[in-house]
């Protein structure tokens, strides 16, 4: 369970809060990635995440539950078709959070929240490898921790130690440097050695 | 209703403003190799718009 929220609520009154969370998370799903300042993205990591896995569940009650959240039929439909398919092996963290520099106007620190692509084979592989040998990146978030992710989880697990980071990194260096050869066009080879050393440096 | 008994003489005024003070931001050079500015921390850098080698930002 998310832990819960703290402070006052995002608008003023819980009404306006679940509202604007509902419709943050309405454009969550329907563009796959949104600009939004730093608190509303944290606020919603939880509630997207949660309504992710009723998409995995995918019976009509999930589906029921899901709509009185998000009203819009349409993309509550692409969330069950598309993207609780996509994360059938994923357990947890289906979204990224990226901070990007504060707004111009009122200097409001803002975030890129996003879904993270489907684990990929190898990514799938190294997560049932740490699960079977029980080491300290098998539970819960094991699979992502494994597979380069250490981006959203650094912000989700904060008791997690630089030390393991860092090994976890080592472990994923490969899986990014390849990541970043097929997706970058422009100059995959120096882009993935550039991306190889970043994270054995750091 | 309290108020001032003396005008507060041009000394009192900059010795109380002597104590503003901006900070320099805490930057770090980006990790991109094409890149290699300074940006903040834990943030997209704002001029390659990488994070972790990621696109975040389109520049």
């Amino acid at each position: 369970m998310p832990t819960p929220t703290k402070g006052p609520r995002l608008g003023g009154s819980p009404a306006h809060e679940r509202l604007m969370l509902a419709n943050l998370a309405t454009s969550l799903f329907e563009h796959g990635r949104i600009t939004t300042t730093e608190t509303k993205a944290k606020r919603l990591r939880p509630l997207a995440e949660k309504l992710v896995t009723f998409a995995k569940r995918g019976d009509l009650h999930a589906r029921r539950q899901v709509m009185t959240t998000i009203r819009d039929k349409d993309v509550v439909h692409t969330l069950f078709a598309e993207i609780g398919p996509r994360y059938e092996n994923r357990p947890g963290g289906y979204t990224r959070i990226t901070k990007v520099g504060p707004r111009k106007g009122d200097n409001a620190p803002m975030a890129v929240i996003e879904l993270v692509e489907a684990l990929t084979v190898g990514q799938q592989a190294v997560g049932e490898a740490e699960r079977a040998r029980g080491t300290q990146f098998a539970s819960g978030a094991g699979a992502s921790a494994a597979s380069g992710e250490v981006t959203a989880d650094a912000v989700e697990t904060a008791e997690d130690t630089v030390a393991e980071d860092t090994v976890a990194e080592d472990v994923a260096a490969d899986d990014v440097a390849e990541e970043a050869a097929a997706e970058d066009v422009e100059a995959p080879a120096a882009d993935a050695d550039a991306d190889a050393e970043g994270t054995d440096a750091r | 209703m309290a108020v001032p008994k003396r005008k507060m003489s041009r000394a009192n005024t900059r010795s109380r403003r002597s104590m503003w003070k901006a900070s320099a931001p805490t930057l770090s050079p980006c990790p991109n190799r094409a890149c290699g500015e300074l940006k903040p921390p834990h943030q997209a850098c704002p001029t390659c718009g990488q994070y972790d080698g990621r696109q975040v930002l389109s520049v």
